[in-house]
């Protein structure tokens, strides 16, 4: 069901994604496994890709774990990135964009290595957390082969 | 249209087509015996014989819950639902002004349309092959209009195409298919195709190419009045001294191309996507309401779930009262639970490893959804459009025309943005005014004159921070499925899922409802052989 609008989108997504510049569909299907998708718009979008580690957690993270990084709880919890020890560690925000944990989807198809990197530095030196080492494009690569 | 020896007009083509799917349909009905192929849906469950004193719980008092609680009370459980919410229906869910929202992270709304109007947050149309979900809705007495799916008046939107303006979907898709149409018989002037079909198949496609195409009687798609009956007119035919039509030109095909028209019009091909769909009257949210009638009283509001516990007794659930944080156990000898899988994630529960991993390998997709009430149907008043999408390359995606209340006067509410992916994130990651401003200024590119002066209020729902889903829907692809479905649909001793999450028809009331009778019917035969 929904396949070819899948890879219509994604074909969207993925060109955002090798950093091909403003995405342009007519990327090749994902290389990864075909998802699919339920009821979508019926149409292919043309964005701007975030670039730097502020752009990509305003227009992508932010819409769960909130503008000040302190997540949210309802039925269950989206967690803070306020104040998180656990980003002590650079692997564990890229393990987490790449591979998504839960609800939370892995975000390969909408960031690409360069990107990932910068978000990950932007939430480990924001929200209250310093840890100032810039994470670099070489840090997230090891983890984008490996399945979640 | 011409018609003579050697040319088949279009509408003979159609007839021909429209016979070949007569006897197939007629086909499909001998072979299936009397069941509709379109559908894995064999009319409603029918279960009998309960153990005297056997008992269920249902988690979720979404359509696959109340459809369980319904059913097996039918079948003679005693049965308790617990729900999160004040409201039964889960993501079946229409918000009408009076209305108050608040999303994760504390943004509250309160929906200010005027009465009868609504937005749907979530399902919006049902295909005509839904049949579960249609058989309910005349069991309970759920009324159906038509929703206006395909309209070849709306615009299609790319801002590489046509300079940025907005152009008629019918007319890119007629040129789409008109030069596709001449190319295709050039290739086979040029005996491109020589090897690949018998000159007799070369002739019929010709034929079908000339028909189909509105081509000319040189195989051209040009600017006349042969494409004009697909494309549209300059001047349209009229009656007395100027009643001669003018044709309109056609595009310039690179445009046409960058316009990708051809995904709007291979989304409409899509079996979920195919005319006839219905709403019901008065928003989608009706179903829900419908549901909860007959199941009202088995339903425990405000009940967040904590903890959900098996051993061979049978299910023991806690749960907080979110209103007064009481908290409260409830058992049962079993379980049906449809709570959506990244909240389930989170709850303390002694399922099956194997079952615990594949809870947690379905992530969820994101969507966006935006009402926006306008003072008046200058779509309709102004642009000739009744109902249907019109579709952009921005954020916002489309905005889709109200299918109800045709020509009426008085405010009516636009679907403003039906966003997923990058534009769903973005316009998700926004407080509601935001989201607000966004869809007006994408949205204006279609109706430049009108969409700000006639707008009155809006609102949005941001499916990420739904506070009871985390998201939209379960996000399968063919690995998880490999890996995890059957264990996810597999009862696990006392407890069984349901919900879209556990059915092929992913992200569709008829998936929940579906997976609702599959699972509840194994339940019971478990039940009955414990």
């Amino acid at each position: 069901m929904m396949r070819s609008m899948l890879f219509i989108s994604l074909g969207v997504l993925l060109a955002l994604a090798v950093g091909a510049g403003p995405a342009s569909s007519r990327g090749a299907p994902p290389a990864g496994p075909a998802q699919e998708r339920g009821d979508s718009a019926g149409g292919s979008t043309l964005l701007k890709p975030p670039e730097t580690g502020e752009q990509v957690y305003r227009q992508v993270c932010q819409a769960c774990h909130m503008a000040d990084g302190k997540g949210g709880t309802g039925a269950a919890s989206i967690p803070a990135l306020a104040g998180n020890p656990r980003l002590a560690s650079a692997a564990y925000p890229i393990m987490l964009v790449v591979r998504g944990r839960g609800a939370m989807p892995g975000l390969t198809d909408i960031l690409g290595p360069a990107q990932i990197a910068s978000v990950a530095t932007f939430v480990r030196t924001h929200f209250g957390n310093s840890y100032t080492a810039p994470v670099t494009v070489d840090q997230v690569k090891p983890f984008l082969t490996a399945k979640r | 249209m011409r018609s003579g020896a050697g040319k088949s007009t279009r509408r003979e083509l159609l007839t021909a087509v429209g016979m070949m799917g007569g006897t197939f349909a007629l086909y499909q009905a001998m072979t299936t015996m009397g069941h509709a192929a379109e559908t894995q849906f064999t009319g409603p469950p029918n279960l009998n014989g309960a153990r005297p004193g056997a008992s269920v719980i249902v988690l979720g008092a979404g359509l696959a819950g109340m459809l369980a609680a319904f059913e097996l009370r039918k079948a003679g459980y005693r049965v308790q639902i617990l729900e999160y919410q004040a409201r039964a229906g889960g993501r079946n869910w229409s918000l009408y002004g009076g209305d108050t929202y608040t999303e994760l992270g504390g943004a509250t709304q309160k929906v200010g349309f005027v009465p009868g109007n609504y937005l749907n947050p979530g399902p919006w149309r049902i295909p005509h092959h839904h049949r579960t979900l249609l058989h309910y809705c005349k069991q309970f007495g759920v009324k159906l209009e038509p929703f206006i799916q395909f309209n070849h008046n709306a615009f299609v939107h790319h801002a590489d195409a046509f300079g940025g303006k907005p152009v008629h979907f019918r007319e890119a898709a007629a040129d789409f298919e008109g030069s596709v149409a001449e190319l295709l018989g050039k290739a086979i002037d040029q005996k491109a195709l020589d090897q690949e079909l018998k000159a007799e198949d070369r002739e019929m496609l010709l034929e079908a190419l000339r028909g189909w195409g509105m081509l000319d009687e040189n195989m051209k798609y040009a600017s006349n009045l042969r494409s004009a009956e697909h494309r549209g007119y300059d001047r349209p035919p009229g009656g007395g001294v100027n009643g001669a039509p003018i044709p309109s030109n056609i595009f310039d095909f690179h445009d046409v191309l960058a316009s990708q028209v051809w995904k709007n019009m291979a989304f409409f091909m899509n079996h979920e996507m195919q005319t006839t769909m219905f709403q019901p009257v008065g928003g989608m949210g009706m179903i829900g309401k419908a549901f909860a009638k007959q199941v009202e009283p088995l339903i425990v509001h405000n009940a967040k779930v904590t903890k959900i516990f098996q051993d061979r007794s049978g299910v023991k659930v806690t749960y907080t009262n979110t209103s007064t944080g009481l908290v409260s156990e409830a058992g049962a000898d079993f379980c049906v639970c449809t709570i959506p899988l990244g909240v389930l994630n989170q709850i303390d529960k002694n399922l099956s490893p194997k079952l615990q991993a594949a809870i947690q390998a379905v992530p969820y997709s994101n969507s966006v959804k935006i009402g926006l009430e306008m003072r008046r149907r200058f779509w309709e008043e102004d642009d000739s459009i009744y109902g249907g999408h019109s579709f952009t390359s921005q954020d916002i995606s489309l905005i889709s025309y109200p299918n109800n209340h045709l020509f009426e006067d008085g405010p009516a509410v636009l679907l403003g943005a039906f966003a997923s992916g990058l534009g769903g994130y973005r316009l998700a990651g926004m407080t509601p005014e935001e989201r607000i401003e966004t869809a007006l200024a994408q949205g204006s590119v279609f109706h430049p004159a009108s969409y700000r002066k006639e707008f009155m209020t809006g609102a949005s729902v941001a499916w990420n921070r739904v506070p009871w889903t985390l998201g939209c829907c379960a996000r399968w692809n063919e690995d998880t499925r490999q890996e995890h479905y059957q264990t996810l649909v597999a009862i696990d001793d006392r407890v069984v899922l349901a919900g879209e999450h556990a059915s092929y028809v992913g992200c569709w009331m008829e998936g929940a409802l579906l997976s609702s009778i599959d699972a509840i019917t194994r339940l019971h035969k478990r039940a009955l052989e414990a």
